[in-house]
């Protein structure tokens, strides 16, 4: 194998697993610990330059990082990232002052920006302090899209979401609400400058199955109850619910049932509990709160008595695997099952709905109804529009719609600086070694061997009285400094300079994971069967050296390395150090113009 | 040193041995030696070896003198029994040892110092006796716990790391022992795992007095230029005149070797050994051919390694001695003390 290029940005971003699984990048070592050391503050602002909102997503993200996290890989559990974000929101002094100013002044371009959720307001907060004009417009009277409409208070209680979305309609942004945009067109004859549409998946896929139109009354669509409930419009349901579907959004439906006079509350769905598209942890939380997830059960028709909803009947399916391994539901045979029930959610998906996009703006959709969208610059076909979160590219999560946000910023910021939008500054990297003296490092390199802590919830009884009230509780301090402590620090990164290196296997005898292996160098497949402990994790690079004194080469397998730096500790030359890798990704807001933060 | 205990969580894909364990199970607590030191790879080769030979840890005997290569012990086999004796002592005390307790694996960790200084004649003595003993001597050139004076194994005219040259004659440790008539003798080097591992299975598997001089660089105070112990100078001057390829334990040897480049020894207990030839004219069966090869090298300033000298039918202590074949523990009172007529039949035998 050639020599690894440690130089190349990517190569140790891939190693901090969590953040390189992260939309947004979000530096998450370094964030947890600050709150391991107690600086709340310094560990939220960390996040909200990368995700916009630490607040909200520290409850409610889809957390792509902690599948990811290698304490999964040496342990089991990941460490809790997702609720050591909520801690730093939550701990955090006031931090007003450490926002971006208003821009003094003005530049004089115009921005609209359709849809007031995560992507949008993304956008505005990257573009405002520029001295763009951003005018966000949003059917709602609120900001905050689904964010706000569709994830239920008891998840995401009102203040965060005030809070975060004023942080950055604070920068000089105009917010109108209540207001539809109704005709792009018209839109586009305003003479913005840019225009970016972040108007989400708004629509709820519907079930057209028998007694669908005459039951009608006791029918209702996920989203769409999910947000008359979250603006109070609906404040009961029936005794006996059923929700249909298993996505995240079923298990709010099932769950916001439960706290509306729902005693009797089932989700049923048609493919198998293990597929269901909710996350595990919402899941467990809808089950804990009484409700039973029941699987392989097809609806086929509404069951009705006098216009009025009496259940529903399902077909018993069971998965079969064809020969090229495609799951398939086929019936059983079994009889058909009647559920009863007063009143049934439906939840089966979203849909994007652009009916507001005329077909002649110069904006071209493929055949599936999507708008044709640069995944890279996220301009559509129209150079003065741009697309961002679920209208992109479909419903995703709000992580992505800011990932999404950040992008469309830089390349609306070129564009309206004359720039050409695809020449995208790469991310700044910082490498700084972590030793301060013999065996002294910089950051807490002893591993603790705890198990994931338990988020502290409330006490069910209470919790399923009021629905505004926030079933968990978030770590306390003591707790969040433990789980902290389970981060391994990956970003600390293992640096090898291998003309320093006397070859005297010290690293090898002490790396309690046998990560590391002197050999004859040789093609990957070939290498990776040749190391200490076997190398069967293809995701994980190997890390290799230039031909060392005795021809031989040194790899490191980086699958389950803990960052402990015992390696290092033990190296007598200090052929090995332990480097804090820092990735400063671009933003229109920074590096595209000043030079990047530094180093916690 | 390090401060920090290595955490306990292990590569997942780790193998096990036959009882179960993996090689992290051998280990003992941190080692507290300077980083790099060579004494920390021959910890690690006998971790590996007893962890490929599926030894029970508690079978095994650990026992040391004083100085660096003493304070290994508490770095390997964490749950075997240890003894660290007076500076010199270890020959005595694992002699006594195995005269007591016959069934336990013994393993004798001395240094230069321990065994070619203070305790040379201890080293001859239990040697020349053919206690059943794997004794390794981590063998540096120096006395590093005081900073790095020459030991008696610094070979004349190599250099301190202030520059002084040694004037005197070293010992070289293995060409004594196969003097003394061990039956398994060898040399390896820190810094070479593929060649020391197996040296070591075969030196436990060896039935009599095995001796491993293990050439183990000093990081702090003998790893520079004009240093014939450092890093660098045993690899440019090392002569491997075999390489010990595996040792099965009763098995036939089934991979197939061009003729006359192998030598398969069969060792007391049936395991074999399979010897990959590196000098073509070395029979590691002869002893006296054995001395007179490495008198040829070590002049020219080359360091023969390898597993020098093996004799297939070698006998120890307690079969010279005709003692009883269980130890002690496990005899009773009444075989202990068989009482007076007993007594009387041997008292008459002397007559």
């Amino acid at each position: 194998m050639k020599p690894t290029d440690i130089s190349a940005p990517d190569y140790f971003h891939k190693v901090v697993d969590c953040q390189w699984a992260c939309p947004a990048h979000t530096p998450v070592p370094e964030y947890i610990r600050l709150i391991a050391a107690g600086r709340y503050s310094d560990a939220y602002m960390i996040n909200w330059e990368s995700n916009v909102f630490p607040g909200i997503l520290g409850r409610t993200c889809d957390r792509p990082c902690e599948p990811a996290c290698r304490r999964v890989r040496v342990e089991k559990e990941p460490v809790a990232i997702c609720r050591l974000k909520r801690v730093a929101a939550d701990f955090k002094d006031d931090i007003k002052g450490r926002l971006p100013k208003p821009a003094t002044s003005k530049n004089g371009k115009r921005i609209a920006l359709v849809g007031g959720g995560p992507a949008s307001l993304t956008v505005a907060r990257d573009l405002a302090p520029l001295g763009y004009h951003c005018v966000v417009f949003d059917q709602d009277p609120k900001s905050g899209g689904m964010m706000r409409t569709q994830i239920p208070k008891f998840r995401l209680p009102e203040t965060v979401i005030d809070e975060e979305c004023n942080y950055i309609l604070s920068m000089g942004i105009e917010f109108v609400g209540g207001k539809r945009i109704d005709s792009l067109k018209s839109l586009l004859s305003e003479n913005w400058d840019a225009i970016f549409v972040g108007s989400g998946a708004p629509r709820g896929r519907d079930l057209d199955i028998p007694g669908r139109k005459e039951a009608a009354k006791n029918i209702h669509i996920g989203i769409d109850w999910l947000s008359s409930v979250s603006f109070g419009h609906i404040n009961k349901i029936g005794k006996r619910v059923i929700v249909l579907g298993g996505g995240n959004t079923a298990m709010d439906c099932c769950r916001s049932s439960r706290r509306l006079g729902g005693e009797d509350v089932k989700v049923i769905v048609r493919s198998g509990f293990e597929e269901m598209k909710a996350s595990p942890w919402e899941k467990e939380d809808a089950m804990h709160e009484d409700i039973p997830i029941i699987n392989f059960l097809v609806p086929k028709e509404f069951t009705h008595e006098n216009g009025k909803l009496t259940g529903i009947l399902f077909e018993k399916v069971k998965a079969v695997r064809d020969e090229k391994g495609r799951r398939d539901l086929l019936p059983t045979g079994e009889p058909d099952q009647l559920v009863p029930c007063d009143d049934v959610l439906v939840a089966v998906g979203q849909e994007n709905s652009f009916p507001w996009i005329e077909r002649d703006t110069g904006i071209e959709f493929d055949k599936w109804g999507m708008p044709k969208v640069d995944p890279k610059t996220m301009r559509s076909t129209n150079p003065k529009v741009y697309f961002g979160g679920d209208s992109a590219f479909g419903p995703k999560n709000i992580i992505w719609a800011v990932a999404h946000g950040h992008d469309a910023a830089i390349s609306i910021d070129k564009y309206c600086s004359g720039a050409d939008i695809n020449d995208r500054p790469p991310p700044t990297v910082a490498v700084l070694s972590q030793k301060m003296g013999i065996h002294e490092w910089s950051y807490d390199n002893e591993i603790a061997p705890d198990k994931r802590f338990r988020v502290p919830h409330r006490d069910k009884v209470v919790a399923l009285r009021d629905i505004r009230a926030e079933v968990e509780l978030g770590y306390d301090v003591e707790l969040a400094l433990k789980e902290s402590h389970r981060c391994l620090n990956c970003d600390v990164q293992t640096v090898f300079t291998g003309s320093l290196c006397i070859e005297c296997d010290a690293c090898v005898d002490i790396c309690p994971m046998d990560c590391i292996t002197f050999t004859e160098n040789g093609e990957e497949a070939d290498l990776r069967t040749r190391l200490e402990a076997p190398a069967i994790n293809f995701t994980q690079d190997l890390y290799v050296s230039d031909a060392l004194k005795t021809k031989r080469v040194m790899v490191k397998d980086e699958d389950v390395c803990l960052h402990c730096g015992l390696c290092a500790e033990r190296c007598p030359t200090g052929a090995w150090d332990m480097q804090k890798y820092l990735i400063d990704m671009t933003h229109a807001d920074h590096q595209c113009r000043a030079p990047a933060r530094s180093a916690a | 040193m390090t401060y920090l205990a290595k955490p306990k969580f292990h590569h997942p894909g780790l193998p096990k041995n036959d009882l179960g364990f993996t090689h992290r199970d051998y280990e003992g607590s941190i080692s507290t030696l300077c980083a790099g030191c060579g004494h920390d790879s021959i910890t690690a080769a006998i971790i590996e070896a007893c962890f490929e030979l599926s030894l029970p840890p508690h079978r095994i005997a650990k026992l040391s003198g004083i100085g660096c290569s003493s304070k290994t012990p508490t770095y390997f086999l964490g749950n075997s029994h240890g003894f660290n004796t007076v500076h010199g002592r270890m020959p005595s005390v694992l002699t006594g040892a195995n005269l007591a307790n016959r069934d336990l694996i013994y393993l004798g960790v001395s240094g230069d110092g321990d065994s070619a200084s203070i305790g040379f004649g201890q080293f001859a003595h239990s040697i020349r006796r053919g206690v059943n003993m794997v004794y390794i001597v981590e063998n540096n050139g120096v006395y590093g716990l005081t900073k790095g004076q020459f030991s008696a194994t610094a070979d004349r005219g190599s250099k301190s790391k202030r520059g002084a040259i040694n004037t005197d004659s070293s010992i070289d440790l293995a060409a004594v022992a196969l003097q003394l008539g061990a039956t398994f003798v060898a040399r390896s080097f820190s810094g070479d795992k593929a060649q020391l591992v197996p040296i070591i299975k075969a030196a436990i598997e060896h039935e009599g007095a095995a001796f491993i001089d293990v050439l183990s660089p000093c990081v702090a105070f003998n790893n520079h230029t004009g240093s014939t112990k450092s890093f660098d100078y045993v690899r440019e001057h090392n002569e491997a005149v075999n390489f010990l390829d595996f040792i099965t334990p009763r098995a036939p040897i089934k991979v197939a070797y061009e003729p006359g480049t192998v030598q398969i020894v069969e060792q007391h207990d049936g395991s074999k050994l399979a010897l990959k030839k590196i000098a073509a004219d070395y029979d590691a069966n002869d002893r006296v051919g054995a001395m007179t090869f490495m008198q040829v090298h070590t002049a020219k300033g080359q360091i023969v390694t390898g597993l020098l000298y093996v004799e297939p039918e070698s006998e120890d202590l307690h079969g010279h001695l005709g003692t009883v074949a269980a130890p002690l523990n496990a005899l009773n009172e009444k075989e202990l003390c068989p009482g007076s007529a007993a007594l009387e039949k041997i008292n008459a035998s002397l007559r």
